[in-house]
């Protein structure tokens, strides 16, 4: 491609006397590349190169050098002389700045762009905190070499400067139409994604392949994958106990097949009786939004556990003895299968009503029975969305770490076995690392067979016509089969529930039924002080901290989820394909291989994050970013390109048809992402439990803290309020938007097509 | 309108994704003030053709004027163009005025002034009175004429169509389009329009270009392609044709004495040489009659034929192959399996060169 600058710059094109026309802008005033040249200067030479912490201002003293210093005063001061070389590709871009020529301009400020980000990174990677960060340029440096904090404002700034001067550059040559915007959001998205997805990742795997020292050593890799502890087989032929990966397995399968006939017999009744309480069916798909997962096992233990109220009343009228039979397998089991049926309902019932009812009618017309109907047509359509039911219940199973965190008792997962490889007494990050990789292999393996083996088989059985046909009502039998398995579950779920919201109100569950707002006023005091209210309850520090996190969460996740979903649809580029599945991936990765990653990847410079809150704010961002792309996609595969094309062609550049068309029409879609990752931050714990610090602690981490304390009461009112908090945000979307598609959780593409 | 057309010329434009060519070697000029017609088959690059005017496509390789000026590398935010979409692309949160006033309110202007503009225009299109509804409240007809509206607000040098009825029905299509030829006649404009209806493109063009397979097949006026088509798939494509194999036995100047059968024509020879050519023969050139007509015409038996109120179309068998026949006369219908003598008047029969 020749510079699109070039024509678009020259004059020669007539201009009439027409109104409005005299305004339309020109491809080369688009790609200006002052002002970021502007900002990348004062990035290096004025704002403070390693200072981040926005609780603490900057110690001024001694600047610019000292600990606000920037990076071109410690550069030539000699403090850090490797700050010294990014001055060239500033250079290199200050005389692209210059250069009227625009082929020659874009080709120097691409090469300025990617040489500063190369400088930038290079130095931080290579200068660690304890001085070189490689064996290879200490010995030929010599000496342990100098050493810095991470990357700051003014490093950071840098960064984004040179990264949009690239940027810059590749529209001026011509990627994405010329469009200055589209690759400039691409770089952002793509960078991103990079720092906070692949990097933890890759940390990862080269923490796997290291010793504790950090010295690379393949032996111990091979020792460590092969390790008795995670394959063993001693449980089938002893009493010996088994590997932890075989557990996991074992378990996944477990509840992945008890989700799906469990999600299938609700689902079924949903759609195809005149069952009455529907209604109390769709509760079923806000449950798993607003439930953090632990709370489940939490109630089961004062269901069931040694001095739970139903061990407890079994005990005095039956004397069945108190025992802690569900510590273990069949706790963890029944937790997850409460927690996560909510799932493969929601998964199924798109999949049964997905079903065209001509197909059925057309079974019967030729004489089929309802059951042969259900048997050889209904149920074969149904398989595909069966097999993603399963595999979403096998792993929700393998991510889950809170249920077997508090009912796992000598049972282990890798989940948890990875959190305490992490934060137990023999500290082993080594291990940690061997152990995520197992459970990510798992993890990405289930999503592969999901995506090669159910994507292809997919039955889109509704078109874009409306189907005029009636669904069948069940054959008897399966009707009185999905009653007998769902409603005993309802009402078991339903007790779960019960207990949950009045168990805060109670003593303690079991023993003593005596009502007391004591736990409350433990976590939620509120006093009347001498300077006004003070929230003196325990439980009040990380209430707040957890709102102030999802909320700044929340529109960072729309917005990046956005406008990749629009960068989706919308635009064609080399690598949309690559772009695509690196932007689901974090959704793929369990929640504890990504807290294990960074705290790998940011407890040490250049990016170290760990201990504020920006973090938690990021880790949430990248974590649930998947499910805002994803209803961008959705919303944005309704709205003809048209549109946008229209917009264009009467003279709006990207920017202004993406705020004036395209957000407009996305609103439903950013305020369901708003809202949903508002509540993924309140119940997230598997990542962030390893990212909490004393300052910022989070209510789910609060509350398992509690649990494993043994403080059952003030956990489960917590639990409760924080219920009420999501159900409160919920209900007041739902009254907002007045759509009800929030049930949707990540659905992977099932078979539904809307019906026209 | 103050302004004069533009012009719009292709040279060597090539358009390709991948591996496939959607737009192949086209080279064409618009003249200003006309209206042209991409004209051909779905998949045929007439589409491609026109994103490649407005700059929704940018052209692989060649160079794209508009106005004299190159606009090859331009995006389509600043080419002085505009396009009425098929499926009308009003924008579904905004106003008829709103969505006719976004064009000069994204160019900065006052919105006083842009309200101002695009009621103008809203008049032009004869939808006064109805500014503040919605799009969806309008009736498919009113909401193509806000779209027509919409892309005429910012005077552009090229308007463009793609496919502008096809989503009216039949009765409407008619009105809809004498609408945009007095329209385009009116303000004097530059218009591209893209149909696969060939009937649409007769009855609206100064021209037409004619595309198959990426390629520019003919570019003519209607009249030229009727009559004179360059090729077997213009005439096949521009009003129905009997494909027939003949010998032109005898040049005869720029006329031949072509042997069709048992039957000798004298037609127009077209370049064609001495030896076995192919005929075009329009099915309104034949005539079915109970008894021969001299030496111009062949035995038959109807096949199968339909009554359409307005005129008779017979399917018949003949020594020459099959042939489709119309008859707008008030004959009596022949029942199939009829016996009936098929008569060739030279006027609707064309050699196709080579």
């Amino acid at each position: 491609m020749t510079a699109i600058t070039e024509a678009a710059g020259g004059s020669s094109r007539p201009r009439s006397a027409g109104e409005g026309r005299g305004k339309r802008r020109t491809g080369a005033e688009s790609v200006r590349s002052g002002p970021l040249l502007l900002a990348a200067w004062i990035a290096y030479a004025l704002l403070p190169w390693y200072w981040l912490d926005f609780q603490a201002p900057a110690g001024m003293a001694g600047y610019p050098l000292g600990p606000a210093g920037s990076g071109l005063a410690l550069a030539l001061s000699g403090k850090a002389w490797w700050l010294a070389p990014i001055l060239i590709p500033l250079i290199v871009a200050t005389v692209a700045w210059r250069t009227a020529d625009p082929l020659r301009r874009n080709g120097l400020l691409v090469f300025a762009g990617a040489l500063g980000l190369w400088a930038v990174l290079k130095q931080g990677f290579v200068v660690g905190l304890k001085g070189w960060n490689f064996a290879w340029v200490a010995a030929l440096m010599g000496g342990p070499g100098p050493s810095q904090a991470g990357f700051g404002l003014g490093a950071g700034l840098l960064l984004l400067c040179f990264l949009l001067l690239m940027c810059q550059g590749l529209a001026g040559r011509g990627w994405c139409r010329g469009d200055a915007f589209i690759v400039s959001a691409v770089g952002i998205v793509v960078a991103l994604i990079l720092l906070f997805v692949f990097f933890p990742v890759s940390t990862i795997l080269a923490s796997a392949f290291q010793d504790n020292a950090g010295h690379l050593d393949f032996a111990l890799f091979v020792a460590k994958i092969t390790d008795q502890s995670i394959w063993g087989l001693d449980c089938v032929t002893g009493r010996l106990r088994c590997g932890v990966a075989w557990n996991t397995l074992f378990l996944g399968v477990l509840v992945g097949v008890a989700t799906t006939a469990l999600g299938l017999a609700f689902a079924l009744i949903a759609t195809r009786t005149d069952f009455r309480l529907k209604g109390a069916l769709r509760i079923l798909s806000i449950l798993p939004i607003i439930t953090p997962p632990f709370v489940i096992g939490l109630a089961l233990i004062l269901l069931f556990g040694r001095s739970g109220a139903v061990t407890a009343w079994l005990s005095e009228w039956f004397g069945i003895p108190r025992s802690r039979w569900i510590y273990g397998l069949p706790g963890i089991f029944l937790a997850q299968a409460l927690a996560f049926t909510p799932i493969a309902y929601m998964v199924l019932v798109g999949v049964v009503q997905g079903i065209a009812p001509s197909l059925e009618e057309a079974s019967q017309t030729l004489r089929a029975s309802r059951w042969t109907t259900f048997r050889t047509v209904t149920l074969p359509l149904l398989r595909p969305g069966l097999a993603n039911a399963f595999l979403l219940g096998f792993v929700e199973s393998l991510a889950d770490f809170g249920n077997p965190l508090v009912l796992g008792g000598n049972f282990e997962v890798l989940s948890t076995k990875i959190f305490f490889a992490v934060v137990g007494s023999a500290t082993d990050q080594g291990r940690a690392a061997v152990l995520s990789l197992v459970l990510l292999a798992f993890t990405l393996l289930a999503f592969w067979a999901q995506q090669m083996w159910i994507g292809k088989k997919v039955y889109v059985t509704v078109g874009g016509k409306g189907d005029a046909g009636l669904p069948l009502p069940l054959p008897k039998r399966v009707a009185v089969a999905c009653y007998a398995t769902a409603l005993p579950w309802a009402l078991f779920t339903a007790s779960v529930y019960v207990l949950i919201l009045v168990g805060g109100f109670v003593r303690s569950l079991g023993r003593d039924y005596t009502i007391t707002l004591d736990h409350y006023l433990s976590g939620f005091r509120i006093e009347q002080g001498a300077g006004g209210l003070v929230f003196s309850g325990g439980a009040w520090d990380s209430f707040f901290a957890t709102l102030e996190v999802a909320a700044m969460a929340a529109p960072l996740t729309a917005v990046i989820g956005l406008l990749t979903g629009y960068l989706l649809t919308r635009q064609r580029f080399a690598g949309l394909r690559a772009f695509e599945f690196s932007t689901m991936l974090s959704f793929a990765i369990p929640g504890t291989v990504i807290g294990v990653s960074y705290i790998l990847a940011f407890n040490v410079p250049p990016f170290e994050l760990t201990g504020t809150a920006l973090i938690l704010v990021i880790c949430f961002v990248f974590r649930n970013m998947p499910v805002g792309v994803r209803s961008a996609v959705a919303t944005l595969s309704q709205i003809d390109k048209s549109l946008d094309e229209a917009s264009l062609t009467l003279g709006a550049r990207s920017w202004t048809t993406l705020r004036l068309v395209v957000l407009p029409l996305l609103r439903p879609a950013i305020l369901a992402t708003l809202v949903y990752s508002f509540v993924r931050a309140m119940t997230a714990v598997s990542a962030v439990i390893f990212l909490v610090s004393a300052k910022y602690n989070m209510a789910t981490t609060y509350i398992v803290g509690r649990v494993e304390a043994g403080e059952f009461g003030i956990a489960i009112a917590y639990a409760s309020v924080l219920i009420v908090v999501m159900l409160v945000a919920i209900l007041g979307f739902d009254r907002l938007v007045g759509k009800r598609k929030l049930g949707r959780r990540e659905a992977p593409p099932v078979t539904v097509a809307a019906g026209g | 309108m103050s302004k004069a057309p533009a012009s719009v010329t292709f040279r060597n434009v090539s358009k390709r994704y991948g591996l496939v060519t959607a737009v192949d070697d086209v080279s064409f000029t618009i003249e200003p003030g006309t209206l042209v017609t991409l004209l051909g088959p779905s998949g045929c690059g007439k589409t491609t053709t026109l994103r490649l005017i407005a700059g929704l496509e940018m052209a692989s390789e060649g160079e794209i004027l508009i106005g004299g000026a190159d606009v090859t590398r331009l995006s389509a935010a600043d080419r002085d163009v505009s396009m009425v979409f098929q499926s009308y692309a009003l924008f579904p949160h905004m106003s008829v005025i709103e969505n006719v006033a976004y064009g000069p309110t994204v160019q900065g202007l006052p919105k006083a002034r842009a309200r101002e503009m695009a009621a103008e225009k809203i008049a032009v299109v004869g939808l006064a009175g109805l500014e503040n509804r919605s799009p969806s409240e309008l009736s498919g007809g009113q909401q193509q004429r806000v779209a027509v509206a919409r892309a005429l607000v910012l005077e552009p040098q090229v308007l463009l169509f793609d496919e502008p009825l096809s989503n009216l029905d039949a009765k409407l299509r008619r009105r809809v389009r004498e609408d945009i030829r007095a329209l385009q006649q009116d303000l004097n404009l530059t218009v591209a329009y893209v149909t696969h209806d060939q009937e649409e493109a007769l009855a609206v063009s100064d021209r037409i270009i004619v595309m198959s397979n990426a390629r520019i097949a003919q570019t003519g006026t209607p009249r030229e392609l009727y009559e004179q088509p360059a090729d077997l798939f213009v005439a096949d494509f521009i009003g129905d044709a009997n494909i027939l194999d003949g010998v032109l036995e005898e040049e005869r100047g720029d006329r031949g004495l072509v042997r069709l059968g048992s039957i000798q024509l004298e037609l127009a020879r077209r370049g064609a040489k001495k030896g076995p050519v192919k005929l075009a023969v329009r099915p309104d050139a034949l005539a079915i009659t109970t008894v021969a007509n001299g030496r111009a015409s062949v035995e038959g038996v109807i096949e199968h034929s339909s009554y359409l109120g307005r005129s008779l179309e017979y399917r018949v068998s003949s020594p020459l192959g099959e042939l489709f026949v119309v008859d707008n006369g008030r004959a009596a219908v022949h029942a199939p399996g009829s016996k009936i003598q098929v008569g060739f008047s030279e006027s609707g029969i064309v050699v196709l060169p080579n």
